[in-house]
């Protein structure tokens, strides 16, 4: 292509001044195959925001197939995220790390009143948050992962 | 000012993050070959275990007083440390990765309300990564490092130091009267960069805290002492004389680090800038007569590049033999450049890290598969050791470099086998390091 084109385009040249004549080749339409800024969908930067603060684990058990959590699935976790009413999260109780759907409840100025960990299969009991049991956290459920194949 | 970040009690802490039922019990991380107590939770300090204990010492306390051990897990404390230094990098525009667990931050001409930056620290660091940390701020590093200290201690013994100096200290808030009260309060062994050696003569001439160094004679020490302590005082005094990547060994490690000038993307200049680190590093090793029982490695795009995909690698590989060979060391940087580079990346930094030192001659004695002639039992007569002597005295004379050993000719595939084979009886699983041990969590 010759420069002239870029000329009638009013695309910008560069450095000083460019004798039409003089053939050189313009990044203008460039092949996208070798375009550096394209790149492959990238699981781990669609999936993880936190990548510092996100763990990996497996989960092990049916107490969480209401929320589409199997026996084996893997869990992205991150420890970024605050955990909200509703939240499936990673919970540390008696020394062991467990897998709950968080529940709140609310007064009215919406101050938390009380908090429970609770499993979605009817059969577990759901662990009560008290002075003696208090909530510790251990990270916020983003994704599960299952394998078909 | 400097802000010295340092995790509390490191590589339990990096356990108990895991394992939340090893929280609140006494723990120790033993070395790679299990032959040492290299980390300790507050309850094994209690408890009585000293650092650096041989375990046959202490074991006894397993039965008597409910003491774990776990063995070292160098790729989970590579990784979590990775993490923690991520986190610690959003908060200054300048971060020198000092040790595994400790950072400086520089924040030269912020303004804000450093004790109020430190808690946000420490709170996004222990929510993040799990792992507790304390942090000193001072006008030098050496200051900075103290604070630290004061922090830690006034945290984990209460009426040592007085409370609100508990896991934040900032020394720039602090008036005359109650940093003297402070210095008199603190062995002047606490002092970064003055060893054991040092304080015993400090103290045998009467100077036994801070603040008796602080008002000690300059001209006295001066001549008694060497430069270093000298440059030590002055930056007690507040005169900072050591800049980021300046600084003493930490006492169990040497570590040799630098920004490169243009970023690298190719696996050949990581590997030849990690192997030159490794090298020097390997220099000082043999220089203080120590050996080292692993090695850590790091390589980082800079974090101040924003519109840069960003990429941190950190990872230590235990050797089965402690060693201040830099043949094998390299061997080591090799496979875990190799192993961990990854192309599109503009890496800003690399490093080499020697850890868990210990005495030439003095490792610990046991019988293991991969003995051969290239371990005799005493170095002395150990004709690799005699060839790094040679290296190290050429090098001296003709200055660095002159003779090298080259990293790309390094070709004995076997040794990888012997290197990663380390004995570690209790280790805990590389839940973030590898796919197939990841935590497990009940559901």
């Amino acid at each position: 292509m010759d420069s002239s084109d870029d000329f009638a385009n009013g695309a910008p040249v560069g450095g000083g001044p460019v004798t039409p004549t003089i053939r050189r080749t313009s990044n203008a339409f460039g092949s996208p195959g070798t375009d550096s800024t394209v790149r492959r969908i990238d699981l781990n930067e669609q999936l993880i925001r936190h990548p510092d603060a996100t763990f990996i684990m497996r989960a092990a058990g049916q107490d969480m197939r209401g929320a589409g959590i199997d026996d084996g699935d893997v869990l992205l976790v991150d420890r970024a995220l605050t955990p909200q009413h509703g939240s499936v999260i990673i919970a540390i109780v008696d020394g062991e790390l467990v897998c709950r759907r968080l529940e709140q409840s609310k007064d009215v100025k919406g101050r938390t009143t009380g908090s429970r960990l609770v499993a979605d299969a009817s059969a577990v009991a759901p662990v009560a948050i008290t002075a003696e049991m208090p909530l510790e956290v251990w990270g916020v459920v983003t994704n599960v992962i299952k394998s078909l194949a | 000012m400097y802000a010295l970040i340092d995790g509390n009690n490191f590589y339990v802490s990096c356990e108990r993050v895991f394992a939340p039922r090893l929280i609140g019990k006494p723990v120790v991380v033993l070395s790679s070959n299990d032959g040492a107590c290299i980390a300790r939770s507050n309850e094994a300090k209690d408890i009585g275990v000293k650092m650096a204990q041989p375990w046959y010492q202490v074991r006894h306390l397993e039965k008597t007083a409910g003491l774990i051990a776990v063995s070292a897990n160098h790729e989970l404390y590579g990784d979590m440390s990775a993490r923690m230094m991520a986190v610690e990098a959003r908060y200054a525009p300048r971060q020198e990765v000092y040790s595994v667990d400790e950072s400086f931050l520089d924040f030269e001409g912020v303004r804000d309300d450093l004790v109020a930056t430190g808690c946000a620290i420490r709170a996004a660091i222990l929510r993040e990564t799990g792992l507790p940390t304390s942090v000193g701020f001072g006008a030098t590093k050496t200051l900075a490092k103290l604070a630290n200290n004061i922090a830690k201690m006034a945290d984990r013994k209460p009426g040592t130091y007085p409370t609100d100096l508990a896991q934040v200290c900032d020394f720039g808030r602090l008036a005359q009267h109650e940093l003297d009260a402070l210095f008199a309060a603190t062995d002047v062994g606490m002092v970064w960069g003055i060893g054991k050696r040092t304080t015993e003569k400090l103290k045998a001439g009467g100077v036994a805290t801070v603040l008796d160094l602080l008002r000690a004679d300059t001209a006295t020490l001066r001549r008694q002492f060497s430069v270093v302590l000298e440059k030590t005082l002055r930056e007690l005094r507040g005169t900072p004389c050591m800049t980021l990547d300046d600084a003493p060994p930490p006492r169990q490690q040497i570590l040799v680090s630098r920004s490169f000038g243009t970023p690298i993307t190719h696996v050949d200049g990581i590997l030849e800038a990690a192997s030159e680190f490794a090298s020097r590093a390997a220099e000082r090793l043999r220089q203080q007569g120590s050996v080292a029982g692993a090695i850590g490695v790091f390589f980082t795009t800079s974090p101040f590049r924003t519109n840069d995909r960003q990429h941190h690698v950190n990872v230590t590989i235990p050797l089965t033999h402690p060693t201040a060979d830099t043949a094998e060391l390299i061997r080591a940087v090799e496979i875990a450049v190799r192993t961990q580079f990854r192309l599109g990346f503009r890496y800003a930094k690399a490093g080499a890290v020697l850890s868990e030192l210990q005495t030439a001659g003095h490792e610990q004695g046991e019988l293991d598969l991969f003995s051969s002639s290239e371990h005799p039992a005493t170095p002395a007569a150990d004709p690799r050791a005699r060839l790094m002597h040679a290296m190290d005295t050429l090098n001296n004379r003709f200055g660095r470099n002159s003779v090298r050993i080259g990293s790309t000719t390094m070709a004995s595939r076997s040794a990888e086998v012997a290197i990663w084979a380390t004995k570690q009886e209790r280790r805990s699983p590389r839940y973030t390091t590898r796919w197939a041990e990841m935590p497990v969590v009940r559901a």
